[in-house]
């Protein structure tokens, strides 16, 4: 199917009087998904946004319940998301963070029931990157500028128009009710050529890697990787697939609410015991945990890297402390 | 020879003489406009340090509590803040070394991008006054003096108050120049209190700030600690987003040495030297003090004199 440009506006501005839109939008100077309701604010013309796709499924500070105690008793009210929401132009790589994710939040121990209903309830539009910047290494995290992995609707930018897929049957569905005219045979090519002709860089080699970092616990690579290391959590924060998260009562006299915020390896607190012990003491265990959980152990669990490739981590390192260096260092090492 | 000639020359030195065990500097960054803090401890990697108008970071941070032997290539704020922490008992003198370097300012990326409309850059010349940048069909030369940090623009100090050798010539000190201050003094409350809302409401709260910070050490940060906790944690709270700032500027009330150093960090783009060289300024008014100006001065609050105001008190 296809759509000129100027109808999207339009298009955004109709679903979301059923749907929440969420869309990426130029805010203060900075590219961030919001809530919109008129499409005219939608800005797809981005090469990444500043923080991350997860926050959609995965807020930054999310209130799971509130309580009130009172004379008759305690009276508690979850606060479970289930608003219909349709997220449109998600680059590639974040839509595969999704999918990642998904392994975290329900697995065989634990169901996480605030992120699987938003997750059932949200439908993704991914949008191909037909300039992929040259922080962006997706094309070597298995993932890739025109990867549809996660995506229920898929657009390819061919310049006055969007070339459009359905890929799951939810994005079906909602694309038979727009009523879009099909893409001529000549469309069709030139989408398909941009698709596998599109690539991000493609030679951070990760072939081995997951094993040999299982063999390099103690070894001395790790004094000096983290040296410059500030130790903030930009790196974190701003990464696509980092889900830690810490959990707060916030609480008032009879009144208060349990609060999910997102944590970070690279803050001492995250490992601080009630003894007062520290098993991740510096900044040297905490990278070692950073590559460790990326590229090892997430990958030993659910045998994908934790890593999409998106470069916001090289982008927002106060010290240029580049992954895409690590991991080669990791590799020429004997 | 350049300034990066000599800086290796002299690091190297140091390393063969075994004068120093290791030698903080910058080296070339993986990126466009980019510098990387580095470390050299031999003196065939004294061969990666370099100087350019991208060595933004202050390096006092990694001087900090060490009980090696450190010589540290150093700018103006950089020294500044190790003047402030040697007299705070954080830095022991005798182990530092000082190469000092006068900075004619560090290239701020986010003005950059604003200039060229936020297009990718691939490529970057310094030609002196100039940037000439490059990327996928376009190129633009910028004049350095525009896209400089404001803590750049402002500086007093670019000619290290400090040090054991100077690279180059010393430069001019410039008149102090709180401009963009007194024009924040100038809005009303209510407008200044819309601004910090906004500018706050920015905030993912990752303390990229305060890890920058040469003078942000605390062993245990207030927004850190668990029982009490003094603050909300998440960043959806714009009040307590602006409370951590608000007790940062507070603790570094008379120490602040206006590096700049937290707004680099930001990756919010959020502007906090309006915050911290507003507390800059009023110390200066008030108590006549600056810090890390010299290694005789006490620090601000750490002193009484008679003709400190009092106007402030009850
Ligand atoms: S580690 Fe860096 S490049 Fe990889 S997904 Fe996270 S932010 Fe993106
Ligand atoms: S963003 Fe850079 S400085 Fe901050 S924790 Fe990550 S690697 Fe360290
Ligand atoms: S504040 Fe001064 S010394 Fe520091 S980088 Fe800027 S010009 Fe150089
Ligand atoms: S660096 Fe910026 S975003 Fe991070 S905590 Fe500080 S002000 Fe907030
Ligand atoms: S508050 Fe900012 S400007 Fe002041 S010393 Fe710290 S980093 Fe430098």
């Amino acid at each position: 199917m296809i759509i000129n440009k100027n109808e999207i506006a339009g298009i955004l501005t109709k679903l979301a009087e059923e749907y929440r839109v969420i869309a990426p939008v130029k805010k203060d100077g900075l590219v961030q998904y919001a809530a919109i309701k008129n499409g005219e604010e939608a800005c797809l013309d981005y090469a990444n946004t500043k923080k991350p796709g997860k926050e959609i499924l995965f807020p930054q500070s999310e209130e799971l319940f509130n309580y009130t105690v009172s004379a008759e008793g305690v009276r508690m009210q979850d606060n479970v998301d289930k608003e219909a929401t349709i997220v449109f132009g998600m680059r590639p790589c974040d839509v595969k963070s999704l999918v990642l994710l998904d392994n975290v939040f329900k697995n065989d121990q634990y169901t996480d029931v605030y992120y699987l209903t938003r997750r059932a309830n949200t439908l993704i539009v991914g949008l191909g990157c037909n300039e992929p910047a040259s922080t962006c290494f997706c094309t070597s995290m298995a993932c890739g500028p025109f990867a549809k992995e996660g995506s229920d609707i898929f657009l390819t930018d061919l310049g006055e128009t969007y070339f459009i897929e359905g890929i799951s049957d939810k994005g079906k569905e909602l694309l038979a009710k727009l009523g879009l005219s099909a893409a001529s045979e000549e469309q069709k090519a030139a989408a398909a050529k941009l698709q596998t002709e599109t690539k991000a860089d493609g030679s951070i080699n990760i072939e081995g890697l997951a094993e040999k970092l299982g063999g390099m616990f103690e070894h001395p690579f790790w004094d000096s990787l983290h040296e410059k290391c500030l130790g903030c959590a930009a790196c974190t924060y701003l990464c696509p697939t980092c889900h830690c998260f810490d959990i707060a009562d916030e609480a008032k006299d009879c009144e208060g609410c349990r609060v999910r915020n997102w944590d970070a390896c690279m803050f001492p607190l995250f490992t601080l015991h009630g003894s007062g012990h520290n098993p991740r003491p510096g900044g040297k265990a905490r990278w070692r945990q950073r590559l460790m959980h990326k590229f090892n152990y997430f990958v030993e669990r659910y045998n994908a890297t934790a890593c999409v490739g998106c470069g916001r981590c090289i982008k927002n390192c106060p010290v240029n402390l580049d992954i895409r260096q690590a991991l080669a260092e990791v590799r020429a090492l004997d | 020879m350049n300034t990066t000639e000599k800086i290796r020359e002299i690091a190297k030195q140091l390393l063969t003489d075994k004068k120093v065990d290791l030698v903080v500097g910058f080296a070339q960054g993986s990126l466009p406009l980019r510098s990387t803090p580095y470390f050299a401890r031999t003196p065939e990697q004294a061969d990666n340090l370099i100087w350019s108008a991208t060595c933004e970071n202050n390096l006092a941070n990694f001087v900090r509590k060490r009980s090696d032997k450190v010589a540290v290539i150093a700018k103006g704020c950089d020294v500044r803040a190790m003047v402030a922490l040697i007299k705070e008992g954080q830095i022991n003198k005798d182990n530092l070394t000082i190469i000092g370097v006068p900075c004619q300012g560090m290239i701020d990326r986010k003005q950059v991008c604003e200039a060229i409309g936020c297009q990718e850059i691939l490529e970057a010349t310094d030609n002196g006054n100039e940037l000439i940048l490059k990327g996928k069909g376009f190129e633009k030369t910028l004049a350095k003096e525009d896209v400089m940090f404001v803590s750049c623009k402002t500086c007093q100090y670019n000619t290290p108050v400090i040090f054991d050798e100077l690279i180059g010539e010393a430069l001019p000190g410039k008149e102090a120049n709180y401009d963009d201050i007194a024009a924040f003094e100038a809005l009303s409350p209510a407008e200044r209190n819309a601004y910090i809302a906004k500018e706050m409401s920015k905030c993912i709260r990752c303390y990229a700030c305060r890890q920058a910070c040469p003078m942000c050490y605390c062993s245990e940060c207030f927004v850190d600690c668990g029982a009490p906790a003094w603050i909300g944690k998440g960043a959806q709270r714009v009040d307590d987003n602006a409370l951590f700032q608000t007790v940062r500027v507070l603790h570094l009330a008379g120490r602040c040495v206006d590096c700049g150093a937290c707004e680099r960090a930001c990756p919010m783009g959020i502007k906090l030297s309006l915050l911290n060289r507003k507390m800059v300024k009023d110390v200066k008014e008030l108590y006549g003090a600056e810090a890390g100006v010299n290694l005789t001065d006490p620090p601000a609050l750490n002193t009484h004199k008679f003709e400190d105001k009092e106007d402030f008190m009850l």
